[in-house]
């Protein structure tokens, strides 16, 4: 089957749908998506990021479709023509499903731990507007605690279900789910059950926002301050393939690796997520690279740097001793060393 | 006429180095001159003031130290976001946050707080960029006078949040002053 993206053509399976054809394609025409998840069997259709302007139905059928496609759940037809970025149709549509989806969101992104590697600030920094013109109050949710390793935040949520999707295929059983209906639908544990399962920690990857983040690293450290590392491990219950986000020798969190649509290729288990966080367990393969733009690549570490040998005595390159002991954050040992030896060694005063 | 004789600026003068007279070696004329200049200049505008009793107007865009505000109602707006020691050049502020228990609603404003912030003075260059990327209206470089007081240590220089935070009575003031207006 043929189908045109932006005048692009290509030639895909039946039963493609056209985000993952334009996904074929790649580029800037790919809609963005945050319901959807290659990964995840049924996900999609939810969050209407991905509208699209079918231009022309078929082949049999030219008509073009009325309305603007959700491009994660329509299907290629032979002959389809589609415009994404081209069609104002569909940015006027972007900005606007943008902007209903932030009417209910925090916008504390100053506190959330999922600032700088999260789908819908990345979203609303390229369709969103600067300011706000929803007066109302915003929905708000009790807290809840759904178990000792996920942190709950409803009022971030989306109602994307990629998490629900994940307990149902990843998991036996699934504990929690969508409460309530409407402008009240939650997740929620619905008797306060503990998420306890051994790949729910999952959710906490799939999760597009900062509603499900992880406990053992709540507040630790900005996602930019971490150094991202490609890591494996023998693992027995999962493929052990991880990205560790590290602060010196630290492992602070660790994560599965995400493609370039920052969806998960492998999911991982607990066991490496919340229980490995020493250096020796894991093999690192090599730094994680980002988009171009992200945050994460400040303080960029991914090329090869080449040393720069300076011939001169070692008390002009490094200082005296005793004038190189660390002297801010001295409560905390970032397990920082100088000549091999720890901070609070007395040969460092 | 040759390279040499061209004056390209104007001011090239031919330097003689013939011998003084007798008249001219006992210097009257010279000293004479000199003291002339000194005299102008008593009747010249003074390029000095008389600090502490006076005070050069400050620019209306002069940093002085940082003060992580307090709002109305004394809690602490810092949220320990990081923007600013990402915004730094200099590298000088470093944090480490921390979760908001229950009870301690009325000294933090949100959930998170930082529980160490650390200002480097020593490498901090005072150039406003973490006041701009702050997105509380938490830190601000405040007009004071003094900048960095001397010290003897450089631990000394590391200023933590018993010397960055605004004191309590300067935020009951400006709550006080809010409410008059």
């Amino acid at each position: 089957m043929k189908v045109t993206i932006d005048g692009q053509e290509i030639e895909v399976q039946p039963g493609t749908t056209i985000l993952q054809a334009a996904r074929m394609i790649g580029g800037d025409i790919v809609p963005p998506a945050m319901c959807y998840h290659s990964k995840l069997e049924g996900s999609g259709g939810k969050c209407r990021c991905c509208l699209s302007e079918v231009s022309k139905g078929s082949e049999a059928d030219p008509r073009p479709m009325p309305k603007l496609m959700a491009s994660c759940v329509t299907g290629c037809q032979d002959g389809m023509e589609v415009k994404t970025k081209s069609s104002p149709r569909v940015q006027e549509a972007q900005k606007a499903v943008t902007e209903f989806l932030l009417i209910n969101h925090p916008l504390d992104c100053p506190v959330c731990d999922q600032a700088g590697e999260c789908d819908l600030q990345n979203l609303s920094f390229e369709h969103g507007k600067s300011e706000s013109r929803f007066i109302e109050e915003k929905r708000t949710f009790e807290p809840e605690d759904i178990g000792p390793n996920i942190q709950l935040h409803m009022n971030r949520c989306i109602l994307c279900y990629r998490c629900v999707m994940v307990a149902d295929q990843i998991t036996d059983d699934r504990v929690h789910g969508v409460m309530d209906r409407g402008d009240h639908s939650n997740i929620s544990t619905c008797v306060s059950h503990a998420i306890d399962n051994e790949f729910s920690g999952n959710m906490i990857d799939v999760c597009p926002v900062g509603a499900l983040t992880d406990k053992t690293f709540r507040f630790k450290s900005r996602v930019w301050f971490n150094k991202p590392y490609n890591a494996h491990r023998d693992c027995p219950t999962c493929s052990g393939k991880t990205t560790v986000w590290m602060f010196g020798d630290e492992i602070q969190r660790v994560t599965g690796r995400k493609d370039e649509y920052h969806e998960i290729d492998e999911f991982i288990c607990n066991g490496c997520r919340f229980d490995h966080k020493e250096v020796s367990d894991w093999v690192i393969e090599g730094p994680r690279e980002f988009e171009k733009d992200s945050v994460i690549n400040q303080n960029n570490y991914t090329k090869k740097l080449d040393t720069v040998v300076i011939e001169t005595e070692e008390t002009i390159l490094k200082g005296r001793a005793i004038d190189r002991k660390k002297i801010s954050m001295s409560e905390i040992d970032f397990n920082e060393k100088i000549d091999g030896n720890p901070l609070n060694s007395t040969i460092n005063g | 006429m040759s390279i040499q004789e061209i004056s390209l600026s104007g001011r090239k003068k031919v330097v003689s180095n013939k011998e003084m007279t007798f008249f001219e070696s006992m210097y009257l004329i010279a000293i004479v001159k000199g003291l002339l200049i000194t005299i102008k200049h008593f009747f010249r505008k003074k390029a000095t003031i008389h600090y502490p009793e006076q005070v050069r107007e400050f620019s209306p865009v002069y940093r002085g130290q940082h003060m992580l505000k307090r709002d109305e109602q004394g809690r602490e707006n810092c949220t320990a976001c990081g923007l600013c020691a990402l915004s730094c050049p200099a590298e000088a502020i470093t944090m480490k946050a921390e979760e908001r228990k229950p009870d301690e609603k009325h000294l933090y404003r949100e959930e998170k707080y930082a529980s160490i912030y650390e200002i480097n003075m020593l490498r901090c260059i005072f150039c406003g960029l973490c006041e701009e990327a702050c997105p509380k209206d938490a830190i601000y470089l405040t007009i004071s006078k003094e900048l960095v007081p001397a010290n003897y240590t450089r631990e000394d220089f590391i200023f933590g949040k018993d010397k960055l935070v605004m004191p309590l009575d300067i935020a009951m003031k400006n709550a006080q002053l809010k409410n008059a207006n």
